[in-house]
């Protein structure tokens, strides 16, 4: 089971709507992906507290299906 | 309800100041974003220990709960949840985890 780069960015969309999200695969397995999400809902909280909003949106497949995401997350400037 | 789990990880990161959650040891990383996080450790020079979380599936699954967190590594400071590899690399890369740890008095003296 794996998951397609579309289909992560469409659930960080749907917890984020004014996201930009940038995806990468990296190992071309479907579950080694390089992501980078920018929400003003990142403003003023701290990184690994953005993660846990990115892997919330991921609804517990982070870590199972997908194996890995390096995640950079940050707020508009 | 205590959970005996979360009291055995909690008794861990008090009884340590520097605690890292891994796949595999420091000397043997069983995974790459483990042995990343175990070369910035050793490269900023700070003691800490590591905890195999393969050796020990309850564990391996009851850090994800204790941190609300899905992935190992996880790094812990002072009891604190610092972040898993991408959070210690680019803190490290700001400069903040060595500011972090020296505030927090885990750095080793410099011997003179």
């Amino acid at each position: 089971m794996a998951m397609d780069s579309a289909e992560i960015a469409a659930l960080i969309k749907a917890a984020l709507p004014d996201a930009v999200v940038t995806i990468e695969d990296l190992a071309g397995d479907g579950d080694h992906y390089a992501a980078t999400v920018v929400s003003s809902a990142f403003k003023g909280i701290s990184r690994v507290k953005q993660h846990q909003i990115v892997y919330a949106a991921l609804q517990g497949r982070m870590g199972g299906v997908l194996h890995a995401l390096a995640l950079q997350t940050s707020a508009p400037d | 309800m205590s959970n005996p789990v979360f009291d055995r990880i909690q008794a861990d990161i008090s009884a340590n100041p520097v605690v890292l959650f891994m796949k595999g040891t420091p000397v043997f990383p069983q995974c790459g974003f483990s042995a990343r996080v175990v070369q910035i450790l050793s490269h900023v020079g700070v003691p800490f220990k590591g905890v195999n979380v393969l050796e020990d599936m309850e564990i391996r699954e009851g850090i994800k709960a204790f941190a609300n967190w899905p992935t190992i590594p996880q790094l812990y400071v002072k009891g604190e949840f610092v972040g898993g590899c991408d959070i210690v690399t680019e803190m490290f890369q700001s400069g903040e985890l060595q500011t972090l740890l020296e505030d927090n008095g885990v750095m080793p003296k410099a011997t003179a």
